[in-house]
């Protein structure tokens, strides 16, 4: 059945709503990343067992009989909690669902309407019974993510009921392409993908090229460790991203379309491909759409483990079946894209962001977030923190905000250290920097990037040098190889931290590295070389005194470095079973049976088998 | 020599998604997908039928990281090291893993073909770090414990 015009569009809209009202009762299972693993499929396996069974209910749509629906949603958002599960139209949150729950949960809410208390969440002990008693909920502004979580993700029919493709039908019927263009431009949505460029400068320089072959192509290829908000929008709502993605599509005059998403979602593939066929029926994507004439047609390409694919030029090129290695720019992507032909290439969330600027007004967008700055952002909020989850936040929001009100804090109450921010390609924020607005600009002056949002939050368990090795080791693998200060600088620069990292290292190494990275920093060819250096630019700026330790005292002091433990005998202890000496590789345990034991820390290799062996627990670390 | 049935296989692929250069890539997924490695005869005679030299084709299969020319086990584990398992302790949950099964950070196949150890820079479950995926399943907030249990569990399976 086709949608080919405003009014069937409205008028689908009524009838699916009103499906949706004659729900007794509607059952949310999370179906994110995070949530399945978690087991929620199980979870929805059984909830859909036990409805059916119900006598006088269908879960199927009928005429005249109470309904109770079980539907797979995106991501809820607490996905420490997991499995998750909202009912409706009572909008209780449980949380930690498990299968031995489900028939209570049926029992009581689905037939009753009650509460199943201890599937609460609790907050300080108050019960959250709803999603927005939770603070992590409450706290966030949710555009992007809006409907995730809060509808089926693989129906098209739910995100048409909450308004889906009403700002393509406006943007079809009632602007002409350069209005959407003005519209964007005016909003002031800045790229979600890191380097935040203005989208609608971006589309009109697409518009303006002589060539009218042209493509749309979506940056699916979250590739930071720590991120996965993109992942989050593809599964939990496809159907949006896909919106912005037709709009741009009629604003810049293209025809054809890429999806690219790294091999590593295959959850987000699968929801996609659903959605896109969905709306291929509905004749939202394809040809002719919605009776207007416009054609745009979209294909999903499938990464393959590189992370160099993200940069804009990489990917076209893997698209295009080829080595994904960045180009010299210009001429640039808008210009010579896919194909050389002129391209908009913008990520996932930026796509998102855009039906609800059509709908709402670039003014409204302009509400919320900074002045430079408009919007909010979605983070991955992760690493040593007591919830984690995705979250969406205005732009301008303090880290402190983030960590400690909608975060609840470090977990197990460890002192904070530090951030990261933008993954690898991201520096380190600190103490001084909680209470900083956070927008594209200001994350800037602090040698890091807003990058697609990742943060990972330290505690004082975790050795910067540590994690300035670990972000380098990442980079250096991923370095495509093709620019000699990326292929080369990474690799020195790995080269010392893990010197460093063994207790090896020199002061001399210190200037060396800043050396190399601000060498790296300048004259690398592409953004992923141009950033492979903050991490370490800025943990030496704010951990300088932690590299010292590690040279000159040979002392890690979040006992992270295993090659600077120093392995002791508590002599009060030992027994004197010779058990560790036995276990001991390098042979530097001595000591007579039945009196204490000791470690000749020349010879000590720091596996710590002494201390995995020790029944009496006489095996300390010294700081 | 492959048996004919594998390029059956790869012809069926081709056809999916045409004779382009710009198929290579999805093709090699597909025909990974199905063989969980990449025969390198095969990639040859998709290079041929597609029309790019067998040097262009190994020069893309080489460069990313998910094609491999080397068979696979049964069970494919990729540890996840991505910064959030990373600082929840994802590496000694890899090292059990290893460890228990007698392989290396040079050997990832068991000799039995049962098992393959890899290492991944990010799964998206950050949020129940540190995690692992089995033949793509994810298995969240791991520990060396729970990685024997699960090794043994698949054994259990095969059994």
């Amino acid at each position: 059945m086709s949608i080919n015009n405003k009014e069937a569009l409205l008028n689908k809209q009524a009838e699916v709503q009103k499906v949706i009202d004659s729900y007794t009762c509607r059952v949310l299972v999370c179906s994110g990343t995070g949530c399945i693993a978690s087991g929620s499929q199980k979870i929805y396996d059984e909830m859909v067992k036990l409805c059916k069974d119900i006598e006088g209910v269908k879960i199927e749509m009928q005429k005249d009989v109470p309904h109770v629906g079980v539907i797979k949603t995106g991501c809820q958002g607490l996905c420490e909690l997991g499995p998750l599960m909202r009912i409706e139209p009572y909008d209780y949150q449980y949380v930690h669902v498990q299968i031995e729950d489900c028939k209570e949960i049926v029992e009581k809410t689905v037939l009753r309407g009650e509460p199943v208390e201890r599937l609460f969440y609790k907050h300080n002990d108050e019960i959250c019974q709803h999603p927005d008693d939770i603070p992590f909920l409450k706290l966030q502004t949710r555009i992007v993510l809006e409907n995730c979580g809060k509808i089926d993700a693989e129906s098209i029919d739910e995100y048409i009921a909450v308004g889906g493709y009403q700002a393509l039908a406006k943007a079809f019927f009632e602007m002409t392409p350069q209005d959407v263009i003005d519209e964007v431009t005016k909003s002031g949505l800045r790229g979600r993908g890191g380097a935040g460029f203005p989208a609608g400068r971006k589309w009109s320089q697409v518009a303006r090229q002589k060539v009218k072959e042209r493509y749309v192509v979506c940056n699916g290829d979250e590739g930071d460790p720590g991120a996965f908000m993109d992942g989050s929008v593809m599964e939990g709502d496809p159907y949006k991203m896909i919106e912005g993605m037709t709009l741009a599509a009629y604003a810049v005059g293209a025809e054809n379309g890429y999806i690219y998403v790294r091999a590593e979602y295959p959850m987000s593939v699968k929801r996609l491909r659903m959605a896109m066929e969905q709306a291929e029926a509905y004749g939202l994507l394809g040809d002719n759409i919605l009776g207007s004439g416009v054609n745009f047609h979209l294909h999903i390409n499938r990464g393959a483990g590189a992370f160099v694919c993200g940069e804009g030029s990489a990917l076209t090129a893997s698209i295009e079946g080829n080595r994904g290695m960045p180009r010299v720019k210009p001429p640039r992507t808008v210009e010579k894209g896919l194909w050389e032909k002129p391209t908009v290439l913008n990520n996932v969330e930026t796509y998102a962001n855009v039906p609800k600027i059509i709908l709402q007004g670039a003014d409204w967008f302009r509400t919320i977030g900074t002045e430079g700055s408009p919007g909010t952002k979605t983070f991955s909020l992760t690493g040593s923190i007591e919830n984690t989850g995705l979250i969406e936040v205005p732009m301008g929001t303090t880290l402190r905000h983030i960590i400690y009100d909608i975060g609840g804090g470090l977990k197990s109450g460890a002192a904070f250290k530090g951030v990261q921010i933008g993954g690898p390609s991201g520096g380190c924020l600190v103490e001084e920097h909680l209470d900083q607005i956070l927008d594209f600009d200001s994350v800037k002056k602090f040698d890091a990037i807003m990058g697609s949002g990742g943060l990972v939050v330290m505690d004082e368990n975790t050795c910067m040098v540590e994690v300035a090795r670990f972000f380098m080791s990442f980079t250096q693998r991923e370095s495509c190889g093709k620019c000699v200060p990326c292929r080369e600088g990474t690799k020195r620069m790995l080269e010392i931290l893990e010197r460093i990292v063994a207790g090896k290292g020199e002061m001399s190494d210190l200037d060396e590295l800043q050396e190399l990275a601000t060498m790296v920093r300048s004259m690398a060819l592409c953004g992923l070389g141009k950033s492979a250096p903050l991490p370490v630019i800025s943990t030496l700026k704010r951990f300088r005194d932690e590299y010292e330790e590690h040279i000159r005292d040979k002392k890690c002091r979040s006992k992270v470095c295993t090659a600077l433990r120093k392995f002791h005998i508590n002599p009060e202890f030992c027994k004197g079973c010779g058990k560790c000496a036995k276990n001991c590789p390098a042979g530097a345990i001595t000591g007579k049976v039945k009196s204490p034991y000791t470690i000749n820390n020349d010879l000590c290799i720091k596996c710590g088998a002494c201390k995995d062996n020790c029944n009496f627990d006489a095996v300390y670390v010294e700081l | 020599m492959l048996d004919q049935s594998y390029y059956k296989k790869a012809d069926e692929v081709i056809e999916h998604y045409g004779r382009r250069a710009a198929s290579l890539i999805p093709i090699m997924q597909d025909i990974q997908a199905e063989y969980r490695y990449l025969p390198g005869e095969l990639l040859t005679y998709v290079a041929s039928q597609i029309g790019v030299t067998e040097a262009k084709a190994y020069s893309v299969a080489t460069f990313y990281e998910n094609f491999s020319f080397e068979p696979k086990g049964k069970y494919i584990i990729k540890v996840c090291d991505g910064t959030a398992c990373h600082v929840r302790k994802s590496m000694p949950v890899k090292e059990a893993m290893l460890k228990e099964l007698g392989l290396s950070h040079k050997k990832h196949t068991t000799d039995d073909m049962l098992f393959t150890i890899e290492t991944v820079s990010c799964l998206g479950a950050c949020g129940l770090a540190p995690t692992c995926t089995v033949n793509d399943e994810v298995h969240p907030k791991m520990t060396p414990e729970k990685a024997i249990e699960l090794l043994d569990g698949l054994r259990g399976e095969s059994a």
